[in-house]
């Protein structure tokens, strides 16, 4: 006869082989998926792993674990705490437990102050089960009320390698980063099947909610995944940018020389104000070789943002794309580098700002888009950041564009600028037509006109010449293009150890959204 | 039948395509003068130009189909 200790042995195995056959073999077959206990070992360091809510439901043999897995683990000896659903139980939907178990996860590491990873894979709430885990205090709600809470405290990744339905699709979209699998992940408040019943749209699951959708159009998800196994690495490197918790600093690494030598960064810089070039260029002429991580890649491509490490420390970038829809700042763009700010300054990541960048977009369209609003969000989260800064003028930097991109007048640390760079309201062809468009029209002769155009231009531009503004200390430095990489290490060694910036106390700020 | 919409509001200074061309991701579709600067708008998929929609001198707003592919 078996012991008491070989009894509950064997419970325990049959809950580690999670659900039943023929649902594990459909999650692998039929989705081509990896089981839910496979992600986190290939996560999670060996041996690491420490479960709670393993028994959860444990009387119902087929709802092991109730559809979530919730542990503690190390990844490259780090911390961190983990929800895992279970796709091979009920399709890894929400009961009376599985929301038990992740709020008291997410508890968890509020409480020791962890990373909290959520790897989402769920159909959503069992309705049949609704008045048990939908509308009471410690119930579906309070899963994203806490997510809010831990906000900006602790790092919250998600891997979206399944289904996130309706108020589930929050759990993700409350994370600060997104890791989107291809065709796997999709989130949406309402599934195909719901907007057909209720709006009469058909349309598919990919493009409702679909990875690809998500880290492109809406601007939701943050990378992109080819599969489930790049997924998880990615987080992995997501992670190596990141402190514990916000009173931490990221961690340091070895240092390493850039992707491309600076020798020849003039080479990539065209003179010429209005000639595009790839920004990117500039970024492996100054960050340490294979240190990039970059945020919403796919979406609003004019600008740039991303993780990457300068001389072993990690930095967030902000770049201007010259390349993209000519680097101009649009409603999605002013969105994407406002939330990438806040997440640098959230968790003590110096941020670096590169400008090249013409303005924000002028016409009805944007206007219409509410382009002040989105404007004036980036600029926001550029005053309120209190993490060392450095702006660098690489090219032009117009109107409200240097303020957005952390000019001299958002408390950078230092604004240096490349000789290539010209800082002004707005550029010569513009300021020109602007001052003297009545006096252009009444020239009549073509030839006149032009020389009179081009006279007034080169005016300009000796008003607003670079050496101009730097004899005037506009900018705190002027910056030989080649000694920009260690320029900046040498700032920034100085600026890490600030103890932050003096705000006025208030609860928080009405930020425009 | 796929339509290449225009990215950003600008006029057209110049076509690069014309029809019967056959396109590929990263080629150079039209020049924009937009924001006073000259803004080379790309392909991102590949094709073959059935019919161009803008002429040199057209105001063309982000949205706008500018191109027809086969």
């Amino acid at each position: 006869m078996a012991t008491k200790g070989e009894e509950l042995r064997a419970v325990r195995e049959r809950i580690l082989q999670m659900g039943p056959e023929r649902h594990k073999k459909r999650v692998k077959e039929d989705y081509g998926k990896l089981l839910c206990r496979e992600r986190l070992e290939i996560l999670l360091d060996p041996g690491s792993i420490v479960e709670d809510g393993l028994m959860a439901n444990c009387l119902e043999e087929e709802l092991a674990a109730d559809g979530v897995v919730t542990v503690l683990g190390k990844i490259n000896g780090r911390d961190v705490a983990i929800m895992a659903n279970d796709f091979s139980v009920k399709a890894g939907s929400w009961g009376e437990r599985t929301v038990e178990k992740i709020i008291r996860i997410q508890e968890t590491a509020m409480r020791l102050r962890i990373p909290m990873i959520y790897l989402v894979d769920s159909a959503g709430l069992r309705i049949t089960d609704q008045i048990y885990c939908f509308p009471g205090r410690r119930h579906a709600g309070r899963i994203f009320h806490l997510q809010a809470l831990m906000s900006g405290m602790i790092p919250q990744i998600c891997i979206l390698s399944g289904p996130s339905a309706a108020g589930g699709a929050y759990i993700p979209t409350f994370c600060d980063v997104i890791i989107c699998v291809d065709k796997l992940g999709a989130m949406y408040l309402g599934s195909p099947r719901m907007a057909e019943v209720t709006i009469g749209e058909k349309v598919t699951l990919e493009e409702m909610g679909g990875s690809k959708m998500h880290c492109s159009i809406s601007g939701v998800g943050d990378v992109f995944a080819e599969n489930e196994e790049q997924a998880l690495q990615m987080l992995k490197d997501y992670l190596s940018y990141f402190p514990q918790h916000c009173f931490e600093k990221p961690p340091v690494y070895e240092p390493a020389e850039p992707e491309k030598p600076i020798d020849d960064i003039e080479k990539v810089i065209p003179e010429n104000q209005n000639v595009p070039f790839d920004m990117y260029e500039v970024i492996w002429r100054i960050i340490d070789k294979d240190s990039w991580f970059e945020m919403k890649k796919l979406w609003a491509q004019e600008i740039i943002t991303g993780f990457a490490r300068l001389n072993g420390k990690p930095i967030g970038i902000i770049a201007n794309q010259p390349k993209v829809k000519g680097g101009v700042l649009f409603v999605d763009s002013a969105d994407k580098a406002c939330r990438f700010i806040r997440l640098c300054d959230a968790f003590n990541i110096p941020l670096l700002y590169l400008m090249d960048v013409p303005g924000f977009m002028i016409g009805s369209k944007v206007e219409k888009e509410g382009i002040l609003r989105h404007g004036c969000k980036m600029l926001y989260a550029v005053s309120e950041a209190t993490v060392p800064k450095i702006s660098v003028v690489i090219r032009k930097a117009y109107g409200a564009g240097l303020y957005a991109m952390c000019g001299p007048s958002h408390e950078p640390d230092a604004c240096l600028a490349l000789p290539t760079a010209m800082v002004a309201v707005m550029g010569p062809e513009a300021a020109v037509n602007a001052v003297y468009y009545n006096h252009i029209q009444e020239i009549k002769d073509p030839k006149e006109r032009m020389k009179f155009v081009m006279e007034k231009q080169k005016e300009y531009r000796e008003q607003v010449d670079i050496y101009k503004l730097a004899a005037n200390l506009i900018i705190d430095d002027m910056v030989v293009p080649t000694q920009l990489r260690s320029e900046l290490i040498r700032r920034f060694a100085y600026y890490e150890n600030k103890p932050g910036e003096l705000r006025y106390p208030k609860k928080h700020g009405v930020m425009q959204v | 039948m796929a339509e290449v919409a225009c990215p950003m509001a600008g006029v057209v200074a110049e076509v690069k395509v014309q029809p019967g061309d056959t396109i590929e991701p990263g080629q150079e579709l039209l020049i924009l003068e937009s924001m006073k600067m000259m803004i080379p708008f790309q392909s991102e998929t590949n094709g073959v130009v059935k019919e161009v929609k803008v002429n040199v001198g057209d105001f063309v707003n982000e949205g706008d189909v500018v191109i027809v592919l086969e």
